[in-house]
């Protein structure tokens, strides 16, 4: 008993992943369903890793959208253009699916540390522009590359992203924030947030955690677009203008700032808000938008700002040794 | 321990301080104090490497540690207590403290750092798992000073720990920074609170206008007859 009492929320994550799959595989759950639950859980990966820049170290990005585009590019050069997958023998596919998925987060992760080395001596709004400039700068120098298809985009990838991976990566991208909030790096990044120069003054060296925290939400962004790309089996530039990074902005703030609980609700809630409206036809977006100014102006803290589910709390040991140790 | 020699440091065009010179030995207490834009702050952030230089030497140990970058300084021994306490309003007081320990590997010995902080303001431990930012400003000042406690500063810099807090707290307040320098700590006190700052210093540096005016013994400055007209209120 006390062994599911530990493990409950390993349990109701396993029994969930089962409940989908099970509907998935009894056909109650239709392709468009699956494909809006499936983007939902990239779109969460996405607003997590924003929210690692934006929400946790105070910085102000808004070109997130080009790493993702250059994680998908390079993850489905991997399997589409490099290796031909589809030729290859089944059991050889997956595994070169998820290298292919780490090489878009890397990639991704590197440009955004060569990115982020200029840049994040910027401070608000000018970093904010730089962001922008270089997420658009990714975007067109891809449209330039013919070997990637250019400016006709790329197809012909094989759909391996299903719900599994999907799910898998999104519940890994949940924890690796979890952790790297409460460790001494998300620490040092949240000083910095809360005010740089007395960070300074303590000894954090705040460009570095700066360059961290950013590369390692490019690395999670580059990861999010090689399953992207492999769901949707066709990649085109301009599907990773700013609109997108606009898109991860609205679903961070509406999920709330510093809360990976609150880029889960908001991701989750906002992809699948658009698509039940669809029945309003060409009145969606309008009401979409009266939706989130509503939000905004009712609960300007977003879904669930500064607070977290249960279990992403961390319930820190040494201050159980020290009030024992007190009593 | 510390020597800044001839000291320059200018925000654009303004020159904030002009060419200023002192020391803090080991094991004392040193005072700068002055009015408001005297350079006083400025000194003490250009020291922390939070400003530049436009010319002069500061030398610690040793050391010339001109425009290296705040974490280095602050790995070399100099710790900062900021002006307007600068806590991390939206961590825990323990976090605050951590923050302090950050550059540090020892764990044993932070642990037991953060026993003696806890000491020294017992206020903080009752408090640890609340908020900064719902401190009182003579907690969040404590805080201040008990997180630069925790990076295990040679030197400590503090800068007008007395401001916008009761007589009371001040009070306070200077006995932990006298009790803090006899455990082995140098301190470069800042202060308008110029009656305060001569009453716990060992020596004290009057700056004007971005130059040293005065120098001397603490004791010799508090019976100084400018001094007392212009900052005691005598």
């Amino acid at each position: 008993m006390r062994l599911i009492k530990a493990n409950k929320v390993y349990i109701i994550m396993i029994l969930s992943y089962l409940l989908l799959e099970t509907l998935n595989r009894l056909g109650i759950l239709n392709s468009y369903l699956l494909q809006i639950i499936m983007l939902a859980g990239i779109n969460i990966i996405m607003t997590i890793s924003l929210n690692l820049v934006n929400g946790f170290t105070g910085q102000f990005s808004i070109g997130h959208a080009g790493f993702m585009g250059v994680g998908a590019y390079s993850s489905a050069v991997v399997t589409t253009v490099f290796f031909h997958t589809s030729s290859w023998p089944v059991y050889f596919q997956v595994p070169i699916f998820l290298v292919s998925l780490i090489v878009g987060g890397m990639v991704a992760g590197l440009i955004g540390f060569l990115i982020g080395l200029p840049s994040l001596r910027l401070k608000g709004d000018y970093l904010a522009i730089v962001t922008l400039g270089f997420g658009e700068l990714l975007r067109a120098s891809i449209r330039l590359i013919d070997y990637v298809g250019g400016p006709r985009g790329l197809a012909g990838i094989p759909k391996y992203t299903n719900l599994f991976w999907v799910f898998l990566f999104t519940i890994l991208s949940i924890y690796a924030a979890r952790n790297f909030v409460n460790s001494s790096f998300g620490r040092a990044c949240i000083s910095i947030r809360e005010n740089e120069v007395a960070s300074e003054a303590m000894g954090i060296d705040t460009t570095k955690y700066k360059i961290i925290s950013f590369t390692f939400a490019s690395f999670m962004a580059g990861v999010a677009g090689g399953l992207f790309g492999h769901l949707l089996m066709f990649l085109q530039p301009d599907t990773f203008s700013f609109l997108k990074s606009i898109d991860y902005l609205v679903f961070l703030y509406a999920g709330g700032m510093s809360s990976i609980s609150g880029s889960i609700l908001g991701a989750g809630i906002l992809t699948a808000v658009p698509e039940f409206l669809r029945f309003l036809a060409n009145w969606r977006i309008v009401i979409y938008g009266v939706l989130l100014v509503l939000l905004m102006l009712k609960q300007p803290e977003g879904f669930y700002g500064g607070k977290e589910f249960g279990f992403l709390k961390i319930v820190r040991q040494d201050k159980k040794v020290r009030t024992e140790k007190a009593s | 321990m510390l020597e800044i020699k001839d000291l320059h440091v200018s925000y654009g065009a303004i020159k904030a301080v002009k060419g200023i010179s002192f020391e803090v030995r080991e094991g004392e207490i040193v005072t700068l104090i002055g009015a408001n834009g005297a350079g006083k702050s400025t000194t003490l952030r250009t020291i922390s490497g939070l400003e530049a230089t436009a010319g002069g030497t500061i030398t610690f140990m040793g050391q010339n540690i001109n425009n290296m970058p705040p974490h280095k300084i602050v790995e070399l021994g100099i710790s900062h207590v900021p002006e307007g306490r600068r806590v991390f309003t939206n961590l825990s007081v323990i976090d605050n403290l951590k923050l302090g320990a950050n550059l540090r590997k020892d764990k044993e010995a932070v642990k037991k750092d953060m026993k003696k902080v806890f000491e020294l303001f017992p206020i903080l431990e009752k408090r640890q798992n609340q908020l900064a930012g719902t401190l009182s400003g003579g907690e969040q000042q404590m805080l201040a000073v008990g997180r630069a406690l925790m990076t295990k500063g040679k030197l400590m810099l503090l800068d007008e720990p007395s401001m916008g807090l009761a007589p009371m707290i001040v009070e306070n307040i200077f006995e932990i920074i006298k009790e803090i320098n006899n455990e082995g700590t140098t301190i470069l006190l800042i202060e308008q609170n110029a009656y305060m700052a001569l009453s716990i210093a060992d020596r004290a540096y009057v700056l004007e206008t971005g130059n040293i005016v005065l120098e001397g013994s603490a004791s010799d400055l508090a019976e100084n007859d400018e001094i007392k007209k212009a900052y005691l209120g005598a």
